[in-house]
């Protein structure tokens, strides 16, 4: 008896022990994505707070020689109006930041109480929201906010406001799917058993229980955000002249690609890229981390 | 089980309500969100001009009337004219660019989809190699893409430094082909025209490779994960059993099994496509629906714009109802 268990327990920690040879190097690599797009966000937050203390020029006033090329005064070269493209770039993730946490936390604000409602209480008003989320969301993203900021105009909050219409189905969506699987569970029947209703019911039991898959969705969404953003700028949408933007100033330099001159375009869209990709990695990191059933996909 | 015909007829009167939302989003949109006239004038115009523009556009009717007259054009198919050079009706400029974007659409797709799959069964089949995490990280990368940058280094590489191929156009400078479908490389085929078809091709290639690319990751991903889940059904050790050579189990037995969920992300893509084409039109000055957008964006030219997004709107539920009838073609489990 004794030596059978003791081989059954032998294969059962080399099974495990395989497990984990498997799995560690795998799950290495998914904190190590996290944290890669975890330090890039937080560099560009940083960026973006302490743009006016590192920025080394004005960003809208003209400092060097047009078109210079990068070099050691200006790192990054000047753009066709002789500005310093790094100051700019700098000064730049302000925008692309208050317009991406903005325009987040609005469509945040607006969308999770309407998904919580709708799922909660079902019935008509749940059909009517529906009908117009499922609309919303058919819509291709970029076109509707394209309509938007036709018809708001630039500047920072009319940008934000185009880009919150265009995520609030997202979460109305996906809370409104947590809530209708949890409507089943047994602990929300019993809160109603004991006489909760209402609000307590939605605060106290629903929403609770949604919030951990908002880290991701909200990360994702930020990637997104980011991406539109710069569109909207890049199409002449977002903000006015001077304003150092991302997007724009990729539009602005666009034009001098014939003459060999790749600095001014070059290095404002890789700051698009490389946002985005901190959201996205983050976002891609913390879902397969927090949620293990997707683990070994 | 409901027959085929019935499904698709209650498809159809599906699209209805549809249609009919969508182009009230874009009504409440366009007149309610701003005011159309400082859209049009930029703010500061003399009050006879603004009246005269109102006249011009019925936007002195109460909104309701606007919005029954909105309606009753568009069922018309009358999409209204445009404001600038000439007034031309907005649907004939819409129909004069929509081919370029269809084809540059065709064909990033089908190179979007031939990426995502041979990477994504390659990755799966590699699993947990450094080769399967390169290509996941590919997924994520080509997803964080933004489409002008990435047009802007192909131009940079292989239109400006090594000169191989043009940057901009739709095809060399009075070589379009006799329009028959509108897609220069069709055309050309069927006219025999090789010139043409060289020089439609050359300038295909970069726009081709900047959308198909930034699409290609969704793909890329989902086959992966499909194919890892295939791979490790029963069905599959029998095959490998039986002494089948592993291509044909991976490419014929896995791959067949994992692929209703790639078609059905064909059909969701499509919004994608649209918007993505917009971006590498306006990148490479493609002549096609988004440059012709972003053009009259600067123009405002109002009634232009308008029509343009209810064109996209329409267009939209339009592939989704087919993408869904296909679908049941396909998949006869589908119906419901």
């Amino acid at each position: 008896m004794t030596p059978k268990l003791a081989s059954s327990r032998l294969s059962v920690s080399r099974l495990i022990a395989s497990r984990l040879r498997k799995l560690s190097p795998r799950r290495g690599i998914e904190y190590c994505f996290t944290l890669i797009g975890f330090i890039i966000v937080v560099i560009i937050v940083l960026m973006a707070l302490l743009a006016p203390f590192i920025a080394p020029y004005d960003p809208i006033k003209r400092v060097g020689g047009l078109l210079e090329s990068p070099n050691i005064k200006f790192v990054m070269g000047t753009d066709g109006l002789g500005r310093d493209i790094l100051s700019r770039i700098i000064h730049g993730s302000q925008i692309v930041m208050c317009v991406t946490l903005l325009s987040m936390a609005l469509s945040f604000l607006i969308g999770v109480p309407l998904g919580l409602l709708s799922g909660y209480v079902g019935g008509k008003l749940d059909s009517i929201l529906c009908l117009l989320m499922d609309s919303l969301y058919a819509f291709p993203g970029l076109i509707l906010a394209i309509a938007l900021a036709v018809m708001l105009g630039p500047g920072i909050g009319n940008m934000a406001a185009s880009l919150t219409v265009v995520y609030i189905p997202t979460y109305f969506r996906m809370i409104r799917g947590h809530v209708l699987s949890l409507k089943e569970s047994l602990f929300i029947e019993a809160a109603r058993a004991i006489g909760s209703k209402g609000k307590t019911m939605i605060f106290k039991y629903v929403f609770p229980n949604v919030i951990p898959s908002l880290p991701i969705i909200l990360s994702l969404n930020a990637a997104d955000a980011v991406l539109t953003e710069a569109a909207l700028s890049f199409l002449g949408l977002g903000m006015t002249a001077p304003t150092p933007d991302w997007g724009f100033d990729l539009k602005m330099g666009h034009g001098y690609l014939a003459s060999k001159i790749w600095w001014p375009s070059t290095f404002p869209g890789l700051m698009v890229i490389l946002l985005t990709l901190g959201f996205s990695l983050f976002g891609e990191g913390l879902n397969e981390i927090l949620s293990p059933e997707l683990r070994g996909r | 089980m409901v027959s085929l015909r019935v499904y698709v007829i209650r498809r159809i009167l599906l699209a209805i309500p549809m249609i009919f939302i969508l182009l009230s989003i874009v009504f409440l949109v366009m007149r309610v969100a701003g005011d159309p006239v400082s859209a049009i004038l930029g703010g500061h115009a003399p009050l006879e001009h603004i009246e005269r523009i109102k006249e011009q556009l019925g936007l002195n009717k109460p909104l309701v009337f606007q919005y029954f007259d909105y309606l009753w054009q568009l069922f018309h198919g009358d999409l209204g004219r445009s404001l600038i050079w000439g007034q031309r009706p907005v649907l004939v400029e819409i129909m004069e660019h929509f081919p370029a974007t269809l084809e540059l659409s065709i064909y990033s797709f089908i190179l979007s989809v031939l990426i995502g799959i041979f990477t994504g069964v390659y990755s799966a089949n590699r699993y947990n190699k450094p080769i399967d995490h390169s290509i996941r990280l590919y997924g994520i990368v080509t997803y964080a893409l933004f489409i002008p940058w990435i047009g802007l280094i192909l131009q940079l590489i292989f239109g400006v430094y090594l000169g191989w191929l043009p940057t901009s156009g739709r095809i060399g400078v009075f070589m379009e082909p006799q329009t028959i479908t509108g897609l220069y490389v069709l055309d050309s085929v069927l006219t025999l025209n090789i010139p043409s078809l060289v020089s439609s091709i050359r300038h295909l290639i970069l726009p081709t490779v900047t959308l198909g690319v930034y699409l290609s990751g969704i793909y890329t991903r989902l086959t992966r994960s499909n194919m890892l889940e295939v791979l490790g059904k029963d069905f599959i050790r029998a095959a490998r059993a039986r002494g089948l050579p592993e291509r044909t189990v991976v490419y014929k037995h896995a791959l067949k099994n994992a692929f209703i969920p790639i078609l059905t992300m064909m059909g969701l893509q499509f919004a994608a496509l649209l918007v993505g084409a917009i971006l590498t039109e306006t990148t490479y000055s493609w002549p096609g629906m988004g440059t012709f957008l972003s053009e009259r964006i600067l123009y405002r030219d109002f009634t232009t714009v308008q029509g343009t997004i209810v064109f996209f709107a329409l267009l939209v539920v339009l592939v989704s109802l087919v993408v869904d009838v296909i679908y049941v073609y396909i998949d006869p489990r589908i119906r419901y």
